[in-house]
């Protein structure tokens, strides 16, 4: 039988106890990790490249569902939380399990069949695992983005636009670029739109960071930012603009 | 039940207010010249004192017609009809029967259409009076109703307030506990003793108004006992208490519900851990409680915050103006500051002198 290889992430030292514990009859799950914040998690996964996550949800620095946003959709994960109200939206993101702290080795056990049967089955592109992971009617506070095993994390508010590249999206932020892997619509959708506008088929701009708009050729305008930078408005972009901005 | 025979008080104030209407009629009896001062208040005295109590009928008319629902014009013609009806009683077959037993049949039979004017007036006033207890009456009611109502919403909302005890709190401590079981079964068994206590005093805590300080110290003492358990050195505790303040009255689970946020908040938002520190003091005729944490201030924003918001309503309702409550971020420290007056619990004014 194939050695499976797991990592604990959980900020609790007792509860990670627990989850060794209830591995002891299982020789064949070895624990390659265990991490006690999300970073760690992160940096785990891209590092040992594991099979299998015992992941808690509530963590300092990045949460459960962040975790999984960035490490992609190879790996089974089991989460483990005291909160039942996550519980959708782990399945929503294809979690193999849903462990409800406190529980007992046959529970546990079950949960480990689940995800021996899932390991080696493909999952669905993260992009979409990010967008399910978001609680729906929410808009994204703060946009996480891993650059190898470094997670570096974007609050909204600090966010001057975002460029599409791709399959790409350049995020702008205090005076650094950042890219991450998710088209521009699927970002478009995932932030507050009265805060953020589609001013161009390829960019995303903060309201706050316009200083003004200028015309630049008969048909289209440019939109200048406090820093200096310049982004092209297409004709449909500045409708939107005008609508938010309440101009008539 | 009649509204003033109920009550002796009111009954003897009725009577009073006829008096002067008795001396009244009877002057005017007298004026006529047909009756001695004496002649008239032997035949007014004992009439008046028969109709006050027939006028107490006018009530149930009232009642029967209340002013806000009755057609004006039909109120008009029923009150009116029943004074002429009761007047003409009064006036012609009792009035007539004591002026009788006096041997004044002839002046009185003179003076008759007097006596019954004055009879219709006096049944008319006493609707009108009626009708004015009525309205009367009825605010009042509805005043006690209202106040009964606010004080019923109080309470509800002060019970509802104090239920917050958050239940991810109690499975994760259970979580630890089952860990625990097997790797150290004595630390095991200390946290089950220190989660019934919490348990036990916070379910005391509901129905009371007030405690002392110091229980709802230990209270918030034995839940950071237990969180220490869980987070182990990432948690570490400060306290600088001023015992003189201790035994002040307090609404209970006014602390327990600040050091619980300095843990979500602080220590469970952090890589390395996060102090607590909790300060109790005297500020003049004022308690100070300050609870500060040291927080991540990259985290994300914890939604709700809702034991906060009740700390804050529980001083509102309790002391109204005189308690005061304010949060602040110092750097990457986190700090609440509640003030609310020193309620000693021997008497408002003993404790504060000693100290």
């Amino acid at each position: 039988m194939n050695v499976i290889r797991a990592v604990i992430v959980d900020d609790e030292e007792l509860a990670r106890q627990v989850v060794h514990e209830m591995l002891l009859p299982h020789p064949e799950v070895e624990v390659v990790a265990e991490c006690a914040n999300g970073f760690d998690a992160v940096k785990a996964v891209a590092e040992l490249n594991p099979d299998l996550l015992f992941l808690d949800v509530q963590m300092p620095k990045l949460d459960g569902f962040e975790v999984l946003e960035l490490i992609g959709p190879d790996i089974a994960v089991v989460f483990l939380t005291a909160y039942d109200q996550y519980a959708l939206r782990a399945f929503e993101v294809h979690a193999v399990d849903y462990l409800l702290k406190p529980f007992d080795a046959t529970r546990f056990d079950a949960a480990l069949g689940r995800a021996k049967e899932r390991l080696g089955t493909k999952m669905p592109p993260p992009v979409d695992l990010a967008a399910a992971a978001r609680a729906p009617s929410e808009y994204l506070e703060r946009i996480v983005v891993r650059d190898g095993p470094k997670v570096d994390i974007i609050p909204c508010d600090r966010l001057d636009y975002a460029e599409a590249q791709d399959d790409y999206v350049l995020l702008r932020s205090q005076g650094k670029n950042y890219l991450k892997q998710e088209t521009i619509s699927n970002l478009e959708t995932s932030l507050d739109p009265a805060k953020f506008v589609r001013i161009h088929r390829s960019y995303i701009v903060n309201l706050e960071r316009i200083a003004k708009i200028e015309p630049y050729t008969k048909d289209s305008r440019v939109a200048v930012l406090g820093d200096g930078t310049k982004l092209p408005v297409s004709r449909s972009g500045y409708a939107r603009l005008k609508e938010l901005l309440g101009e008539t | 039940m009649h509204p003033i025979l109920a009550d002796p008080r009111r009954l003897a104030l009725y009577l009073a207010a006829w008096i002067p209407l008795v001396l009244l009629l009877a002057g005017v009896l007298a004026s006529t010249g047909d009756f001695t001062w004496m002649q008239a208040g032997e035949l007014t005295v004992p009439m008046a004192g028969v109709y006050a109590f027939v006028c107490l009928s006018a009530w149930y008319l009232c009642r029967f017609l209340p002013l806000k629902t009755s057609a004006l014009f039909y109120l008009l013609v029923t009150v009116n009809a029943a004074a002429a009806a009761s007047s003409a009683i009064w006036a012609g077959a009792i009035g007539w029967a004591m002026a009788a037993g006096l041997g004044l049949e002839a002046q009185y039979l003179r003076q008759r259409p007097i006596l019954f004017g004055a009879g219709f007036l006096l049944f008319d006033l006493a609707a009108a009076f009626h009708y004015a207890l009525i309205a009367f009456e009825s605010s009042r009611q509805a005043q006690e109703r209202a106040m009964q109502a606010s004080i019923l919403a109080r309470e509800a909302e002060l019970r509802a307030l104090k239920a917050q005890i958050d239940p991810h709190f109690l499975f994760n401590s259970l979580h630890s506990i089952s860990a625990l079981t097997t790797s150290d079964a004595a630390k095991a068994r200390e946290m089950c003793v220190l989660l019934s206590d919490f348990l036990r005093a916070s379910l005391k805590m509901g129905d009371r108004e007030r405690i002392p300080l110091s229980e709802e110290l230990a209270l918030a003492r034995s839940f950071l006992a237990i969180q220490q358990i869980r987070f182990g050195s990432r948690l570490q505790l400060e306290e600088a208490v001023n015992d003189g303040v201790t035994g002040c009255l307090v609404p209970p689970l006014l602390l327990q519900p600040l050091v619980e946020n300095a843990v979500t908040h602080g220590v469970a938002t952090r890589v390395d851990g996060a102090s607590i520190r909790v300060e109790i003091s005297r500020a003049g005729e004022r308690v100070a409680v300050r609870v500060e944490n040291t927080f991540d201030k990259d985290a994300r924003r914890r939604r709700g915050g809702l034991g906060m918001t009740n700390v804050r309503k529980r001083l509102e309702v309790c002391y109204g103006d005189a308690a005061s409550m304010e949060v602040r971020e110092i750097g990457d420290r986190f700090r609440v500051d509640l003030r609310f007056p020193a309620e000693a619990s021997g008497g408002p004014a003993q404790e504060g002198d000693t100290k």
